[in-house]
């Protein structure tokens, strides 16, 4: 097993674990700050370096819709988006998890409009959470690589078959240079495997129809297996993981624990900001505050059984939230892991921060004293609010 | 046509049909509001109706239209449009009229 130490931004770790994979189809519409990963594969491609078909469509919508056709097909598709490009797509991102197909996309995490933006939030891959689509947050370069190569063998496994989305920090992650290790082509090639599609179109000795009209009669029942596929998902995603390991050293499962173990105060978040985090809970330890952190890898299926086992000797948590769900119920993650740790009945305190809107920067030292004052507020000091925005001009 | 499952569990994954021809057992007539009625007497066989009707409902025998099978037919009035208008052999009634 070979490993070669390298430098490399979010967005080209992910071209080089394209290169790897070495699809039969990519369709893509170039888009800030996902344009990059497009970029550097059209060169792998113009020499040579992979077998793939690049299909340049006019839109992101044609970009999903063609990934689509071809996957149908039976072609080991994937793509890559960003925020507006994946808005433009959502009316197709049901149809490839109805369809089940197991298509494999590239993200880059940024804000939607309006106002323009094209700095990072989550609010692009929450839109699009109760698509069917599996989604994995990355906190660096290296695992934004790692959580694609994974990527193809949890998509296609036979019990689950549904398209997966591995997600960067737009900026943050795509544009930053991090030392990390890529592996063999040879080894990466091996773990994934080729590709077996199910029922491939274009076998014309087992003619199928694909898409066809389920009015009340049956439409229930195929929504019923989309589900099923979900939840199945689950244990493959931790097979996969442990495998992975076991093959190139690091072991993934759903969420990455730091100091989590005696800690009296824990945030939750995803993405890039686990890494400010660390720096944030070493601090706080340094001053004698028990802090940890839990950092959410796999968001659909939301693994929250497994995260309410985790956080259960926590009493106090915040969840760090980088999109609003405009619900007036704080973001996302927030509601989610609220609804998971609602079975588990022991006293915790939680609250909601909302930060980083449009890439507005999350600092260690903000970090440090919303934890403190959760502590404080706890007690018996000053109040603090349950649900709030970290970093706004108030 | 293979049985129908009677659990989702024994579906087709992704909904995908894997056999071919079964159009034949999903009955569209129930749609129709309009009726194509063909009279015989007026028809000159030119088969512009069946190649235009959009659910092979324009039932031919001997190369010559026999009627309309009315449990496919959905009633667009494609065929009616289409039949030459020196001819006009088919007449689009509204289906109420028939019951
Ligand atoms: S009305 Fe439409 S569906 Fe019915 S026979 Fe005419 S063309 Fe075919
Ligand atoms: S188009 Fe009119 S004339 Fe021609 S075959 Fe049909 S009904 Fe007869």
């Amino acid at each position: 097993m070979g490993k070669t130490r390298v430098a490399r931004t979010g967005n080209e770790a992910m071209a080089e674990a394209i290169r790897q994979i070495n699809p039969d189809v990519v369709a893509a519409y170039p888009i800030t700050p996902a344009t990059e990963v497009m970029q550097i594969f059209a060169t792998y491609v113009a020499d040579g370096l992979v077998d793939t078909e690049l299909v340049p469509t006019e839109s992101e919508h044609s970009a999903m819709s063609a990934a689509i056709g071809s996957q149908v097909a039976g072609a080991r598709t994937m793509t890559a988006t960003s925020s507006q490009g994946l808005a433009l797509m959502y009316e197709m991102l049901y149809i490839a998890a109805g369809l089940r197909l197991p298509l494999i996309m590239a993200e880059v995490n940024r804000a939607l409009s309006a106002p323009i933006n094209i700095h990072c939030d989550h609010s692009d891959t929450m839109g699009g959470r109760d698509a069917g689509w599996i989604q994995i947050f990355s906190e660096n370069s290296q695992e934004a690589y790692d959580n694609l190569i994974q990527a193809v063998r949890i998509a296609e496994h036979k019990d689950v078959l549904l398209p997966i989305m591995v997600t960067t920090d737009g900026f943050i992650i795509s544009h930053a240079m991090e030392a990390m290790e890529i592996y063999d082509d040879k080894d990466v090639r091996g773990f994934i495997g080729t590709y077996k599609p199910l029922l491939p179109a274009l076998d014309h000795r087992n003619p199928i129809t694909v898409g066809a009209i389920d009015f009340v009669d049956y439409y229930f029942e195929h929504r019923r297996a989309v589900a099923q596929a979900m939840i199945n998902a689950k244990d493959v995603i931790l097979e996969v993981g442990r495998e992975f390991g076991r093959k190139f050293g690091q072991e993934y499962g759903f969420y990455e624990a730091y100091k989590l173990d005696d800690a009296e105060v824990a945030m939750v978040c995803l993405g890039s900001t686990a890494g400010t985090g660390k720096d944030a809970i070493d601090n706080l330890r340094k001053r004698g505050i028990k802090a940890g952190l839990l950092k959410i890898r796999v968001f659909r299926p939301f693994p929250a059984e497994e995260l309410a086992a985790r956080l259960r000797c926590v009493p106090q948590i915040c969840v760090l939230d980088r999109s609003d769900a405009l619900a007036a119920t704080g973001g996302p993650l927030f509601a989610e892991l609220l609804a998971a740790m609602y079975e588990d009945r022991s006293e915790h305190k939680i609250i909601n921060r909302i930060y980083g809107l449009g890439g507005r920067d999350i600092k260690v030292g903000e970090i440090e004293e919303l934890l403190s004052a959760q502590v404080s507020a706890a007690a018996g000091g000053k109040s603090i609010d349950r649900i709030a925005y970290l970093g706004v001009r108030e | 046509m293979k049985d129908i499952a009677n659990n989702w569990k024994d579906l087709p994954v992704g909904g995908v049909i894997d056999e071919p021809g079964t159009a034949i057992n999903y009955e569209t007539g129930d749609w129709r509001t309009l009726r194509p009625v063909h009279n015989k007497e007026k028809c000159i066989n030119c088969l512009a109706c069946w190649v235009y009707c959009p659910d092979a409902a324009i039932m031919l025998k001997d190369g010559k239209v026999e009627g309309i099978d009315l449990k496919h037919c959905k009633g667009c009035g494609i065929c009616a449009q289409e039949c030459p208008p020196k001819v006009k052999a088919i007449k689009m009634v509204e289906e109420a009229d028939f019951r």
